[in-house]
């Protein structure tokens, strides 16, 4: 579900905007989150030194990445698993459906994880004749409607309770309900008998540390460790950017990541992942496969500034206060990873069909103030904006956009000789003068256009100023 | 600190000169000469926004030598200066000698409320106001120059003024410079949703502290008729 087609961005956007439905349901849930958010920072005093380490640890990390990788595959195949390095979405694919094939499994069952959807896995597993079942509830739903998430936490946040009990009678022809604990318990009774039947698990990781060859695997439902323990088989999917140092580095990411991923103090279930099941024991899969997926962001890691992009812990709260995620939607975006941070590395690991993403932001950076390993997202997506612009293939614009950029190329131009632009300016002044009411005109002419169809144009009227004594300095 | 230069900035010199005037006559009001800087028009910001670093280093290049160190430059934009004051480091990576300039008038570089009350250290400039406003505090401002409480500081010490509380104020107006015109449709609802705030907090006039906010709301309110007016901090501290 990469972005494909240019001008998507475009049109879905346009589209979304007028959906003031799906603006309702999109603010009341993440205001929810961000008051809850505000209530147990306040409880929590130490949150800006919480923030300041997990920043530290991951900068650190993140400058140690193959060390800190050949670690962790020494230990992680110390205990048990295989490890499998895919460079690219196509490799880790492959790789996964072929073990699925070559296991005989039948009942593939999924923990969430946004890689697999980076990585378009389940397309390609259902190509193969399989067909995973999302546990995750949220992702369970989208996956009944046959979409991807519109958020990288909660997957379902574009539907409201009446949508999913909606979906639920068509779906499974129960009576409609709109009580959550009713949906719930709906869709709990029917994924146990799934995980019952399951045979190969696949889950995301949030954290893997590099001295034990532990994956830390974080939610709220309990699936993730059905998913990772039931199964004969499991498969682990991360990016190389999860690995950090040290077991005891943890409780930094668990203090911040709960809080401002959903407003909570710490999730339900934190797993602990060290192998397969050993002799004796009596949980756990028989066999463990790890796969570690580059897929763009080594070269983001060579790039000084996108680098700081890889602390990312994906809890989304920069989704959540995003105004315009919040206008449009994760879908909109038409990546798998939307929002603040979703712009910054949708680019990197899809192509440039995501090449508009770090221009359609305000820079207003209310992610940045949020962000809790403090990425600087504004700045890096400026730094991508040049990028663009000044790389080998430059993106193409509509054709009315791209007027409004060489727009404002001329008008730097001529910004360099003041006397000139403030001259130009006088001549605009008195040709629209003729045109504005009570200092706003209604109408401009491209590349202005755009802005006169929602909003009035100021009227320009440079007055001369008040002599002062560097007046005769211009040039 | 009895002179400062005055950047007006781009759209302030073009929209809205009343802005420079009212600048001036504030600081002049607390005894402090102004200089306006003539030899410059804009900071780059636009064209540094929209990915265009050549043409934003020529007019930081221009900019640069248009000021002179160790005077302060005032500055009627949050936007532009955190502009002048932050990304002209980002900017001028590969330009040594204007990234050393830049380095030394950082730290003269203010925004005018911050100026006022962090080196002018007043909160009352002898103004009164008898208007009921809202104030909107810009995005750069806060987040970029940690300029939260100053303005609302000035804005209480005015007489006669009536503060209306402003839901949701922190939230951007969408303006972002290019971005409210090739994603207007974005903007457009950002700024929608700003207006509804605006006119349920009750005020007649609406303050911010850069010119982009006030050309985005004030176009935003005009086209919809409403009897509501934008103002610059400094219009409503030079009214008497
Ligand atoms: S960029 Fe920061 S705020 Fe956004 S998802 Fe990542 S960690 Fe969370």
């Amino acid at each position: 579900m990469a972005a494909s087609a240019k001008g998507d961005f475009f049109d879905s956007s346009r589209a979304a905007v007028q959906d003031h439905e799906l603006q309702r349901k999109l603010e009341s849930a993440s205001t929810r989150h961000l008051d809850h958010f505000a209530i147990v920072k306040e409880e929590f005093p130490s949150y800006e030194d919480e923030k300041t380490a997990a920043h530290r640890i991951k900068t650190d990390a993140i400058a140690h990445l193959d060390e800190l990788l050949i670690q962790l595959t020494d230990k992680l195949q110390d205990s048990g698993c295989k490890v499998f390095f895919a460079e690219d979405a196509a490799e880790a694919r492959k790789y996964i459906v072929d073990l699925v094939k070559s296991k005989g499994a039948q009942h593939v069952v999924k923990g969430k994880s946004m890689t697999t959807e980076e990585i378009e896995l389940n397309p390609a597993l259902a190509a193969a004749g399989i067909d995973p079942v999302e546990t995750d509830l949220g992702e369970y739903i989208v996956q009944l409607r046959g979409e991807g998430p519109s958020h990288i936490i909660t997957p379902a946040i574009h539907l409201s309770k009446e949508d999913i009990g909606q979906l639920f009678t068509d779906k499974f022809g129960t009576e409609y309900t709109a009580e959550p604990e009713k949906l719930t318990a709906e869709a709990r009774e029917r994924l146990r008998a799934i995980f019952l039947a399951a045979d190969f698990g696949i889950t995301g990781v949030n954290f893997a540390i590099a001295e034990t060859g532990t994956l830390v695997v974080v939610e709220n439902e309990g699936n993730g460790r059905l998913s990772s323990s039931m199964p004969e088989t499991f498969v682990a999917v991360m990016g190389i950017e999860k690995v950090i140092p040290r077991l005891e580095d943890l409780s930094h990411f668990l203090e911040i990541l709960a809080r401002t991923a959903t407003g909570q103090k710490l999730t339900t279930y934190t797993s602990f992942i060290t192998g397969p099941r050993r002799e004796g024991e009596l949980d756990g899969p028989a066999e463990m496969h790890v796969v570690i997926l580059d897929n763009g962001r080594s070269a983001m890691l060579a790039d000084p500034v996108l680098r700081e992009a890889l602390n990312c812990i994906r809890c989304g709260a920069c989704l959540n206060v995003c105004p315009i995620y919040r206008r449009i939607g994760g879908h909109a975006y038409k990546s798998v990873y939307p929002g603040p941070i979703g712009s910054i590395v949708s680019p990197n690991l899809f192509g440039s069909a995501a090449g508009y993403l770090p221009f359609a932001s305000t820079l207003c950076g209310a992610c940045k103030d949020i962000c809790p390993v403090k990425i600087d997202i504004p700045r890096i997506l400026l730094h991508l904006r040049w990028k663009e612009t000044e790389g080998e293939h430059p993106l193409k614009w509509p054709a009315a956009l791209e007027r409004a950029r060489s727009g404002a190329r001329r008008f730097a131009g001529i910004a360099r000789h003041p006397r000139t632009a403030r001259l130009l300016g006088k001549i605009a002044a008195q040709m629209l003068k003729p045109f504005a009411h009570n200092g706003y005109l209604r109408w401009m002419p491209p590349p202005f256009g755009n802005w006169t169809k929602y909003r009035n144009f100021p009227r320009p009227h440079p007055q001369k100023r008040r002599p002062a004594p560097a007046e005769n300095q211009a040039p | 600190m009895n002179e400062v230069q005055l950047f007006s900035t781009c759209l302030a010199e073009e929209f809205f000169p009343e802005v420079n005037d009212a600048v001036a006559t504030v600081l002049e009001r607390l005894r402090v000469k102004v200089i306006p800087v003539r030899r410059a028009f804009c900071c780059g910001q636009v064209a540094f926004n929209e990915g265009l670093r050549e043409e934003a280093v020529a007019l930081a290049r221009r900019f640069l030598k248009s000021v002179e160190p160790s005077k302060p430059i005032v500055v009627p934009s949050g936007s532009c200066t955190s502009m002048l004051k932050i990304f002209y480091s980002d900017l001028l990576v590969n330009e040594p000698a204007l990234a050393e300039k830049a380095a030394a008038i950082r730290p003269w570089i203010f925004e005018f409320s911050q100026f006022l009350v962090n080196v002018l250290k007043v909160k009352y400039v002898g103004a009164r106001y008898e208007r009921a406003v809202a104030y909107h505090p810009s995005c750069h401002l806060m987040r970029e120059l940690g300029v939260r409480n100053e303005p609302m500081t000035l804005l209480s010490a005015v007489s006669g003024i009536k503060l209306c509380e402003l839901r949701d104020r922190e939230e951007c107006c969408g303006f972002g410079g290019m971005f409210s015109v090739k994603f207007a449709h974005i903007s457009a609802a950002m700024l929608e949703d700003k207006m509804a705030r605006i006119k349920e907090s009750g005020a007649e006039v609406v303050v911010a502290n850069d010119c982009g906010c006030l050309m985005q709301i004030g176009g935003g309110l005009s086209r919809a008729g409403a009897e509501i007016e934008t103002r610059h901090l400094a219009e409503v501290l030079a009214a008497r």
